[in-house]
This record gives C-alpha cells, structure tokens and sequence, in this order.
C-alpha cells in the first residue's frame, strides 16, 4: 500500500509529533533542576568576580559557594531605601517582579537611562563582609539595561562611602562578540576599579567614552572600540542605577547612617 | 559503499563545507574560540549521526508528501535535546553559543544528509554517514577556530600560547580575526589547499 494515503499521512504525522514531543518534554523536565542550579551559580560567580571575590573565571561550585558565604543578600525597597523583611532574599526574583504590574512601576522616557521601562519596586542587594572584624566591604548592586542588541545584567560593587566602584561584570548580554561583547574583557572592567562614580552631591557622573579616557581621570573610562552604543548603554545604566530612580534613595539610606550595619 | 568510505569520505573526500559548501553560517559565528567549536562539532556530529539513524529507520513509512517536515521535526526535537543537555552539564559552554545551538535545525548539512542519504539506505550506513559528516564540518570548524582564536585572542582552548601586548606580553592581537571575514578568508584558503591536495575537486570551467 502507498505510503500517500490521507490516513497513512496524518497517522505518521501524529505517531512522530507524540515520540518527539515525549523526547523533548521528558529531557526537558529531567534536566530543569540542573539548569535551575547552574543558572543560580552562575549568577553567583558573576558577582564574585565582579566583586573581586575570586579572580579564576573557571571557579568550581565548592570554590564559588564557600567565597559567596562572605556575602549576604538583602532585599530594598527602591523608593524609601529601606530594607525589606517580608520579602524573601532568596526567592526574590527581580526579572519576574519587573514584570508584574503589582510589583514594578513604569519608568518615565526621559529619566529611563538604562532603556527598561519598568522596574521592580524592589531589588536584591547584597553585602560582602569582612571575615574577621564582620563589617560590610562592600556593597554590591544588581544592575541591568539596553546595550545595542540586547539587555546587560550585571553587577556593580561599591565600597562603603557609596562612591568608588568596586568592581563591574555582566552576567547576561547578547551584545556582538569581539565588539560590545568585550564587555566581559577583564582589561576593561579592571578598569572600573577604583573610580569615582558620582559627584560631591552623589549625583552620578561616570562615564564610558568614545575612545581613550583622558590619563588620570577618576570618572571616565575607556570605551570600547567599534562598540559606541555598547558604551553608552552601559554609562546609561550604570548612571540610573545610581541615580535617584534607582538605588540612589537606598545608598543615601547608607550614608546617613555611616556606613551598614548587619 | 563500505561503511569505511561512509564513514571517512566526508572528512576531505567529500568534505560537507569544503566541497558541498554548506553549513557555512555557523562556521562563521561559533569559530572564534576552540572550546565553542569543538563543543558545536560534538552537538553537530550527534545530532547529524541520530537524525539520519531515525530519518533511515522510518525511511518506509515516511509518506513523501511530508518528508521534509517528518526530518525537521526529528532533527529538531534532537537539537532541543542536545541544547538541554548542554544547559544542564557545559553551562559556561553553552551560554557562550547562546543561538547557535538552536540553529543547527537550520544547518542545512543536517537536512542534506537526512533527505540525501537515509532516504534511501540503511540505518547503520546512515548513522555513520551522518557521524562522517558531522566530522567532516568540525574538521573545517576546528582548522578556523585554530587560527581564528590564536591570531585573534593569543590563546588556543584558553590557554595563552601568544601573550597580548594588552596584557603585558609582546603580541598585538589581530582584530580581525575575531570578525566573521576571517572565518570566509580561512575556509577560502582551506578549500584552496584541499583542492591543491585532491586535484579532482577541482570544478571544470564552463
């Protein structure tokens, strides 16, 4: 018998949907709580070496957990400033509550910097501590906004004062490789290291140029050549979050009270 | 056909980039570091070796009116696959091919060999004309990622073998190489070379 008969087509096509939908939704399934935990370290690694933790990109699981026992996360409402102790830190998750019209606010055009639109209410923090005296080194901020193709995630550190950066890296972008992707270049974000991020009114002023930054300077960085709009989009969402609609309330709530106490 | 002919033509006989020039798209985006590119030769061999096993297996069942899509939804769903089980065991790997996992359905080797070969003969013959081929790509994936990733980053599989004057050393790193052009200039002199080697692939003047 032919193999073109109506009914013989629609039985091969549904016998073959049914095996690989099973094939794939089974892999799928099985697999998830693997991704789930990579996904989770990951992000950890990133803000270790953003935070200057660890330096070895290639960090096994036992290395990244026992340096993230250093950092304890927080959960801040972006508005006051004030932590918040109903949320959980650890099942917080910003991308979701960005996306919930009870948990985020919509970002005016003109004061939207970073290119996100909306924004959570509330955002994990995290403190590096020190081991042996206990108090906070450093204050590390998750950071995110448009580059030229894609959304950059990463993290910014700070030392106490509010005003030196720590450290930066990006977790998550989509941006060109060898061009924006060079955002990851650990020449360049050894670059951030101890500049000034905002003015004596912490109003923030860094800035990633187009070209070489002037010798010297504290606030300007080099840009990343043939990657213009990579550079700006990173000035732009550095510069919101650090700014009054971002964790600017949350960074004045530290200096007033001199410094973080946990 | 032996299965040793099945298996190793593809590699320079008839070389699925070299000769065939095909899959030329994702030779151009995952070939900038050996690590990427040796782990899109495993997914690609894999994924090429079991859809044209499944392709064959069912070659006497497949009505012909929907064997094109019958072939991409098996190569498809083993993409997925493929793509999950990197998430779950090389996840720095796979974050670093970000699309290009995905895109090997759209690797027209895949298809060709699908519809081209199992078709028309055995599993165990397809399987290893498609485990060839997937070999075959990897062997022009791996020769561009070679010097693309050692003019282009001083590096090969991370390893530093030619410092940067960026980071102290002595050797100005090749722009260049790190952009897609060179991927088309390396394969260009590749099949150059394979076709000095084995004058036959040599296509006639009109």
């Amino acid at each position: 018998m032919s193999n073109d008969t109506v009914g013989k087509t629609l039985g091969v096509a549904a016998a073959l949907c049914i095996v690989c939908s099973i094939l794939v939704s089974t892999s799928a399934v099985q697999l998830k709580p693997r991704q789930v935990e990579n996904k989770k370290l990951d992000i950890k690694k990133n803000l270790l070496l953003a935070s200057k933790l660890i330096d070895n990109p290639k960090a096994s699981k036992d290395e990244i957990l026992k340096a993230f026992e250093k950092v304890e996360a927080r959960i801040v409402n972006l508005e006051t400033g004030e932590e918040v102790s109903e949320l959980d830190p650890d099942k917080f998750d910003a991308k979701k509550a960005s996306k919930d019209p009870g948990m985020s606010i919509r970002i005016d055009k003109d004061k939207d910097s970073a290119g996100i639109k909306r924004r959570s209410k509330y955002a994990k923090v995290y403190y590096v501590k020190n081991d042996e005296t206990g108090s906070v080194e450093m204050i590390v901020l998750p950071v995110y906004g448009k580059g030229l193709w894609s959304t950059l995630y990463g993290f910014l550190a700070l030392a106490p004062d509010t005003r030196t950066v720590k450290g930066l890296g990006f977790y998550q972008h989509g941006e060109t490789p060898g061009l924006g992707g060079e955002v990851d270049n650990p020449s360049w974000k050894a670059k951030w290291v101890d500049k000034i991020a905002t003015d004596e009114n912490y109003k923030p002023i860094i800035k990633v140029l187009k070209g070489p930054a002037p010798v010297g300077s504290k606030t300007e960085i080099d840009g990343l050549s043939g990657a213009t709009l990579t550079s700006n989009g990173v000035t732009g969402l550095v510069q919101y979050w650090l700014g009054e609609n971002g964790f600017g309330p949350f960074l004045s709530k530290i200096r007033s009270a001199g410094g973080v106490s946990l | 056909m032996s299965f040793k002919t099945t298996l190793f033509d593809p590699l320079f006989k008839n070389n699925p980039i070299a000769l065939q020039i095909l899959g030329i798209c994702s030779a151009l985006a995952v070939t900038t570091k050996m690590e990427t590119a040796f782990v899109m030769t495993i997914a690609v061999v894999l994924v090429t070796a079991f859809s044209s096993m499944f392709v064959s297996l069912i070659r006497n069942y497949i009505p012909s009116s929907i064997r094109i899509i019958v072939q991409m939804t098996i190569i498809a769903s083993l993409v997925i696959v493929t793509d999950q089980l990197l998430k779950a065991f090389v996840y720095d790997i796979s974050k670093s091919m970000s699309v290009y996992v995905g895109l090997i359905i759209t690797n027209c080797i895949v298809m060709g060999r699908a519809e081209g070969f199992a078709m028309k003969n055995g599993p165990l013959v397809s399987f290893l004309d498609g485990l060839g081929n997937g070999i075959g790509y990897g062997v022009v994936l791996l020769f561009v990622a070679f010097f693309r990733e050692l003019f282009g980053s001083g590096k090969l599989f991370g390893f530093t073998i030619l410092p940067l004057t960026t980071e102290g050393g002595w050797y100005p790193a090749n722009g260049m190489a790190l952009l897609s052009p060179s991927a088309f200039f390396l394969i260009g002199i590749f099949i150059w070379i394979l076709r000095t080697w084995k004058k036959d692939q040599v296509e006639q003047d009109a």
